[in-house]
């Protein structure tokens, strides 16, 4: 891998573009296409392309798997907890966004928000760690 | 226009279809797999889906891509010529395929705006989120808010996958390391 000149450099120069389009997508999911989802994809694809052309063991130093994998579950436990404080401040039912501001448009936009980081949370981190268990496997 | 690029990219997706059967090298059905889902991705462009573009684009194209790759680095690049006759499947297809293709007779037309899937809970989604101001593009406003309960379960349904798949691949290989312990305490 070390003489592969031209795909370190071209992953290299690639890879802030798409660390920064993957929030792009996530934050503007409210305007135009996206959403947690794609952005969540985006990620993992970013850590992906840089673990094919550097190294799995140099893409697990900067995301090391103990934590992606406790990733996958916290993205969940974020959508769901988004839902609790409208049920507990009696202003609604579970997931009624209500709570999150004093105008509509605003408190949903936030409670979008909220959600939508669950999301990404989960997806960026179960694609990762899915690509790991195969990359590690091929190693033994 | 819009009809010729969908004519040409429909093709295009049945040269694949036809290629990925024929071919014998798997290296070569993941390259034709990424290929389709990349058409697939226009065919939703086209059809006015971005968000499905996108996430077709990302998740068909991409990761399943290099997924499929990694599998094939642990199996072997080359599928076996099939063992037994190839008629009982190919009955069974053809006649599912025929039931399909039968059954989208009953289907509205493409494309017409009074179809049922319109005049369900669309146009409520449709009315709400302008009165409400919501978030410009409703695809987002509908997912997360109007149905946010079925996104927690989709959310929900990828941690469950995600989790199936680490404990199915990283399962054994602890138990193996298990035992080799095991096996040198006891030699």
């Amino acid at each position: 891998m070390k003489l592969d000149l031209i795909l370190r450099v071209g992953t290299k120069l690639m890879l802030p573009f798409i660390l920064i389009f993957a929030p792009y997508v996530h934050f503007h999911g409210d305007y135009g296409p996206g959403g947690g989802f794609q952005a969540g994809v985006i990620i993992a694809a970013a850590f992906i392309l840089y673990a094919l052309i550097f190294g799995v063991g140099a893409a697990q130093r900067i995301a090391p798997p103990s934590i992606v994998e406790r990733l996958v579950p916290l993205g969940v436990l974020i959508y769901a907890a988004a839902g609790l404080p409208a049920m507990f401040s009696g202003q609604g039912r579970y997931l009624d966004y209500g709570v999150f501001g004093h105008e509509f448009a605003h408190a949903h936009e936030w409670g979008i928000l909220i959600v939508e980081t669950g999301v990404i949370t989960t997806v960026a981190s179960t694609m990762l760690a899915i690509f790991y268990a195969f990359a590690n496997r091929g190693r033994q | 226009m819009i009809m010729f690029i969908q004519a040409v990219l429909l093709t295009l997706l049945a040269a694949i279809t036809i290629a990925i059967v024929r071919q014998r090298n798997l290296f070569g059905v993941v390259i034709l797999a990424g290929i389709y889902s990349f058409l697939m991705a226009s065919v939703m462009i086209v059809l006015d889906a971005v968000d499905v573009a996108m996430t077709e684009a990302s998740v068909g194209a991409g990761i399943s891509t290099v997924v499929l790759l990694a599998a094939l680095y642990l199996t072997g690049s080359r599928e076996y010529p099939p063992v037994h006759s190839v008629a009982l499947p190919l009955f069974i297809s053809a006649v599912t395929a025929g039931a399909l293709i039968w059954g989208t007779n009953e289907l509205p037309r493409f494309g017409t705006a009074d179809a049922p899937i319109h005049k369900h809970v669309a146009p409520e989604y449709i009315d709400a989120s302008r009165k409400h101001e919501m978030p410009p593009n409703m695809v987002t406003a509908v997912l997360a808010d109007y149905r946010g309960y079925d996104t927690l379960g989709e959310t929900t349904v990828i941690f469950t996958g995600g989790i199936g798949v680490l404990l199915l691949l990283r399962g054994r290989r602890k138990r193996v390391k298990n035992d080799a312990e095991r096996g040198e305490t006891a030699a």
